[in-house]
């Protein structure tokens, strides 16, 4: 199946083919098993964090020994290694895992091919991009095993306390320095390839949701990152070249003067850091709606509700995801000018997300829905995504925050967001997608497994923590026990921690699922799920070069049930848009 | 300490200001919670009512939905209300009007990784002079013995007593890290930045004995960074400043270890 035509491309040797490749395709499938990979440590390193919620100060069994007894002595988590699992986190799973799987993974294998290219516009710059990232996320996880640990001052790295912490920092700087450049770098190559290389008639209005999801994604990636590799660099500067740009004069660590220069304010860092953070909130959302978008269309057979209105609310979250970063500061005693501007843009991009929810929602009314396994993770995500967006009003209040800010309320809100939320959507795409890729389908019956066991867990972990974050239980505690309203909600931190140890079970379902198909799952046609968009007038998977005569569109992206047509799917790519020839059973599967 | 005080909602509030933000609070719960159940209800009627099923056929014609319009509405009108109806008017009521100085008890926290260092006034209500290159073991705050105003000044670690029914104004600082002063009991929480001091100001409707934590990750120490709030009676308040107040004769130095009530240090 794959060496189809395209007799004109040589045989490449394996290591231009599938290490330093320059094919969209084979470095979309590289970022997106790195990512899942890195996604799949970063979700250990939780699992062992909340042996120690769950039972603080009781040795781990058999692991806590392996860890060693520098991390664990006695097999008992040691308070610098809980801090080092917990940055360690939230920097895998935000900038290795989600942010490489949903634009470095999904954004690289779909879009060229939605589009009708027969690869990115910059293949070099994409090959550059992948092997800046890979080298990032590795050192990452190397800074475990320098002295003193990986960072541990937070996924946020505020200083003063990052500027005085172990080596580890200085590792995770450079880390961030090189992650950062390979999203730069995509990010310029996705604008470039969707502004200059769409097919004959793929006009902006004809183009799938997913692509403007990923041309918002891109713009932000471009605009946000910046500022945040200049502070990275900046703290760099600070810990290794002895500047003082976070720094103010008299500081005083373990009764000792500081012996810097001072003058620096930690605050800069903060807003550099959320000018870059709160976007960053978006690029992992947004292409995250736009497989949704993708699979809602294919499994309910009808046409997005409100199509147009999708993309122009994406394109005005995009605009004001710059302009809401210092809600994440409101207790750092900004005036009250400045809290009051920055609480009301925050509601105000509630309102695009409100709509977007209702365009998905409004898409389901008078479909015939497909319950696939990609349409279940899609649809799980409405309601999960939901409960994200709206638990975060309470935050996005100046008042309410005073006492919500760094709870665990903060906790349940950005997870519900991106775990049940983004990643579920991450999901969906996987296994929308994994036919394209591989030429097989992954299997159904382990794929429902793998939903209805992590859809269970996962509200397990996640609302449990709304409830500890109501009592005032602070995030980043390594012994919540000390506090006496701590121990009211204690029980509750037993209910997550198997929830999530549960959560990781069934991903091995998943994983299982990923390998035994590549080998054993049904062979597919060009075209599984009868979809309308240009991804599937190519073979499955398709060769270097993607299509085998130049793509034209003919017609808007979700042609489906178009009434006296002889198929319930009408592609953009069909001049007749009665779908290919073979017969089609009408009314979906 | 009570931990009936303490369940699975909002613990106790024993602030003058607090109730107005319990009240947001519950009102923005309300408010999801009737926009998610409302969701919800037409969400599983569309998968319900129009899932794939012989005979049954997906509507291509987009369906005219006025009441999307008149929800998103309805959505903007009620975060307006919550906007400038109840978050800014409290949260400017709370942050733009510091209560009377001449009322209020003026007190200075200094944290540190990983405790909270309190510098009373004392009796004369002036505090003595401080200086960095003092900052030592027993001298926490680095406060001069030497200063006239110095003498009669108290400094407690992990111990923040002030009395009820009375504008406590604190100034925050700290001297190395990022902290953040927490007692969710009054409602209070405030970033302690460095190179800053920032003044909080509250004022307890109840005594009692709580908790201080810190909120902001500050090095391994973090979670145990934790001080006993002790909410007294004027009556109370009054007693121990006077059984702490430092003896006047005693020679300075040697004077700040003992004013130590009981510190529970790192």
């Amino acid at each position: 199946m794959s060496d189809h035509a395209h007799a004109e491309h040589h045989e490449m040797p394996f290591w231009r083919k599938y290490i330093f490749s320059v094919d969209h395709k084979v470095i979309g499938i590289q970022y997106a098993v790195s990512a899942l990979v890195f996604l799949l440590v970063g979700f250990s390193l939780m699992m062992i964090m909340r042996w120690q919620l769950a039972y603080p100060g009781q040795p781990l069994p058999i692991l806590g020994k392996i860890l060693g007894d520098t991390a664990m002595p006695g097999g008992v988590m040691a308070p610098e290694f809980y801090n080092q699992l917990g940055a360690m986190h939230g920097t895998i799973m935000v900038f290795m895992g989600v942010v490489p799987l949903a634009v470095g993974g999904f954004g690289n294998f779909v879009t060229p091919l939605q589009i009708g290219a027969p690869d990115m516009a910059f293949p070099r710059l994409n090959m550059i991009s992948y092997w800046a990232f890979l080298p990032g996320g590795l050192i990452m996880l190397a800074s475990f095993f320098v002295q003193g640990g990986a960072a541990q001052s937070g996924w946020t790295s505020y200083p003063p306390l990052s500027d005085i912490a172990p080596a580890g920092q200085t590792i995770w700087c450079f880390g961030m320095v090189l992650l950062i450049t390979s999203s730069l770098l995509g990010s310029i190559n996705f604008i470039v390839t969707i502004v200059q290389l769409r097919a004959k008639g793929l006009t902006y209005w004809r183009l799938p949701f997913f692509v403007h999801a990923q041309l918002v994604t891109a713009f932000l990636l471009l605009l946000a990152f910046p500022p945040l590799e200049a502070a990275t660099v900046l703290q760099l500067m600070d810990r290794l070249a002895g500047t003082s740009f976070f720094l103010p004069s008299g500081l005083v660590v373990s009764g000792e003067q500081l012996k810097i220069a001072g003058g620096g304010n930690p605050l800069l860092w903060q807003h550099l850091f959320w000018f870059l953070a709160h976007p960053e909130v978006y690029v992992l959302i947004l292409p995250a709606m736009g497989i949704v978008a993708e699979v809602i269309a294919n499994n309910t057979r009808k046409p997005l509700w409100g199509y147009r209105l999708l993309v122009y609310s994406v394109v005005f979250v995009g605009f004001m995801s710059f302009v809401v970063w210092a809600h994440h500061m409101f207790m750092t005693g900004m005036g009250t000018t400045m809290s009051t501007f920055f609480q009301t843009t925050t509601m105000i991009i509630s309102v695009p997300s409100v709509i977007i929810l209702t365009c998905f929602i409004m898409s389901l009314y008078g479909g015939a829905i497909r319950f696939t396994t990609p349409m279940l993770f899609a649809t799980a995500f409405l309601p999960m995504f939901a409960i994200g967006g709206l638990t975060g009003l309470p935050l996005g209040l100046t008042a309410s925050d005073i006492y919500l800010h760094d709870t665990f309320y903060v906790i349940a809100h950005f997870h519900y967001v991106v775990a049940p939320g983004t990643l579920f959507a991450l999901f969906a795409g996987i296994y929308y997608w994994y036919p394209k890729a591989t030429g097989r389908k992954l299997n159904e019956t382990l794929g429902k497994i793998h939903f209805w066991a992590s859809f269970v867990a996962i509200n397990f972990v996640f609302m449990p923590m709304f409830f500890q974050g109501m009592a005032g239980l602070s995030r980043r505690l390594y012994d919540p026990t000390i506090y006496a309203h701590g121990r009211g909600v204690q029980a509750l931190n037993v209910v997550i921690s198997w929830g999530a140890w549960g959560l990781g079970l069934a991903q091995l379902v998943f994983i299982v699922n990923f390998f035994l198909s590549l080998k054993s799952g049904a062979r597919v046609a060009e075209n599984p799920w009868n979809a309308t968009t240009l991804e599937w007038a190519t073979p499955s998977p398709p060769g270097h070069g993607n299509f085998l005569t130049e793509p034209v569109v003919y017609r808007e992206p979700y042609e489906y049930s178009v009434p006296g047509k002889a198929n319930d799917f009408s592609p953009q790519f069909s001049p007749e848009g009665d779908g290919p020839a073979r017969p089609q059973p009408r009314g979906g599967a | 300490m009570d931990e009936t005080k303490y369940g699975w909602w909002l613990p106790v509030d024993v602030s003058t200001h607090g109730a107005k933000i319990d009240q947001l609070i519950a009102v923005l719960h309300w408010f999801m919670l009737l926009l998610f159940v409302g969701w919800g209800i037409f969400f599983v009627y569309c998968l319900w009512q129009y899932r794939a099923r012989p005979g049954h056929l997906a509507i291509y014609a987009p369906v005219k939905a006025i009441a999307t319009k008149y929800i998103e509405a309805f959505v903007v009108v009620v975060e307006v209300f919550l906007l400038f109806g109840l978050s800014t008017p409290v949260w400017l009521a709370y942050k733009s009007q510091p209560p009377d100085e001449s009322k209020a008890l003026h007190v200075r926290l200094v944290a540190e990784q990983f405790a909270w260092n309190f510098h009373y006034a004392g009796k004369d209500r002036k505090f003595g002079r401080t200086d960095l290159a003092l900052i030592g073991g027993d001298n926490p705050v680095g406060l001069d013995p030497d200063s006239a105003e110095g003498k009669d000044d108290i400094v407690t670690v992990n111990q923040f007593h002030f009395p009820v029914h009375t504008p406590v104004i604190l100034d925050i600082s700290t001297k190395d890290v990022i902290h953040s002063f927490n007692i969710p009991v009054l409602r209070v929480k405030q970033d302690t930045i460095p190179g800053q001091r920032i003044p909080v100001w509250f004022e307890a409707t109840d005594t009692g004995h709580f908790e201080l934590g810190c909120a902001q990750l500050c090095g391994l120490g973090h979670y145990r960074m934790r001080a006993d709030v002790l909410i007294d009676t004027p009556e109370d308040f009054a007693k121990w400043e006077q059984e702490n107040a430092p003896p006047p004769q005693e020679a300075p130095a040697a004077a700040a270890p003992e004013n130590h009530p009981a510190p529970e240090k790192k």
